[in-house]
């Protein structure tokens, strides 16, 4: 069977596939990453993501949208899972869901909230705690292509033991070239850190961010709050709002 | 993620976006329409529909204009059928590749 060589493109987005966990890892004391194994995985672009279902014996289903994290790698696919309290399927997932187990997925979906590995314009990510997941996924393509466009990411975290692939972003932000990393804190700052907590604001953008001249293509991703407050004050700083693209959670969980 | 105590349906900031149609909607349309453009029966303006307002205290997915918020697209899924009410939309101006493929047979 011929597999489609644009990801996301026609039917093999749209069937429920079984797939297996290979490995858990912990990100913090809450959110696990997943590998699955998927077989016939078609690919996918950075910013996609799949619904997962959850089937119980009494024929109870659960969905669920997740991002997807990782950069293209065969029938591996990475999702990273928030515990939410009394979240029927993420504290399954974290919790629960085990090495050999089934789950089935749908995807890759979603062709709006993507960004290309072939764009060479600059790019502005704006995460709001979980909201980090689909944007480590365009970080991760953008070196997996060795593509060279100016990445900006500030990232905003209640406190830093919040803070999703921490060594990896370490990591990168000694390697990617291209790559600047910042962080927000909200609640708590890291010891040393010279500002109080603060949620992001026009001089965090202002400071950290592409000025509007550049033209930047922005994505902005995390609770709702934040995703409104983030794309207002990028358009109120001068941002084309067409090239500002927006993946709003929700609080179910 | 922000957990919120109070009922889902009486917090004013308790929508998603379109984003999240791109799988429900991917079975009616056999594509992702998270990219076309919906123009809103109520007052014209369009939007992608990944930017649309998804709510879910409703039975089925209920997708909001965000320029006026009137209700543009609605879908319930349900055992070897979905219902998809697009009363609230205009039109949708979906891409579709440039070029055909050409089957052999």
């Amino acid at each position: 069977m011929a597999r489609t060589a644009v990801p996301g493109r026609l039917s093999a987005g749209l069937t429920w596939r079984v797939c297996r966990l290979v490995e858990g890892r912990a990100e913090t004391p809450t959110a696990r990453t997943l590998v699955l194994d998927v077989p016939g995985w078609p690919g996918h672009l950075p910013g996609q993501h799949v619904d997962v279902r959850l089937t119980a014996e009494d024929g109870y289903t659960a969905q669920r949208s997740y991002s997807i994290a990782n950069a293209v790698d065969g029938d591996r696919v990475e999702l990273t899972v928030q515990r939410i309290p009394d979240g029927e399927v993420s504290e399954y997932l974290v919790d629960v869901y085990s090495v050999g187990d089934p789950i089935e997925i749908r995807g890759p979906v979603g062709g709006w909230f993507v960004w290309r590995p072939t764009d060479t314009d600059p790019v502005l990510l704006l995460a709001g705690g979980s909201g980090i997941v689909p944007l480590m996924a365009m970080v991760r393509s953008r070196r997996a292509a060795g593509n060279r466009a100016p990445f900006r990411l500030i990232y905003s975290v209640r406190t830093p033991d919040d803070v999703y692939y921490a060594e990896e972003l370490r990591q990168r932000q000694r390697d990617d070239r291209g790559l600047d990393v910042s962080y927000v804190y909200t609640r708590a700052v890291p010891p040393g850190w010279s500002a109080p907590p603060r949620r992001i604001d026009t001089p965090t953008l202002n400071t950290a961010g592409w000025p509007p001249d550049f033209m930047p293509n922005c994505y902005v991703c995390g609770p709702t709050g934040f995703v409104e407050t983030v794309s207002n004050i990028l358009v109120g700083l001068g941002h084309d709002p067409r090239r500002v693209r927006t993946e709003r959670f929700g609080p179910s969980g | 993620m922000a957990q919120t105590t109070a009922p889902i349906a009486a917090t004013p900031l308790a929508f998603t976006d379109g984003n999240e149609l791109a799988g429900p909607l991917g079975e009616v349309f056999a594509m992702d329409v998270t990219s076309a453009v919906g123009r809103c029966a109520s007052c014209h303006r369009s939007c992608a529909v990944a930017q649309m307002r998804v709510y879910h205290n409703a039975p089925g997915l209920v997708a909001r204009c965000p320029s006026c918020q009137a209700v543009v697209l609605r879908l319930v899924r349900g055992p070897g059928r979905a219902w998809l009410d697009l009363r609230g939309t205009l039109s949708l101006q979906v891409p579709l590749p440039a070029e055909d493929r050409i089957v052999r047979r």
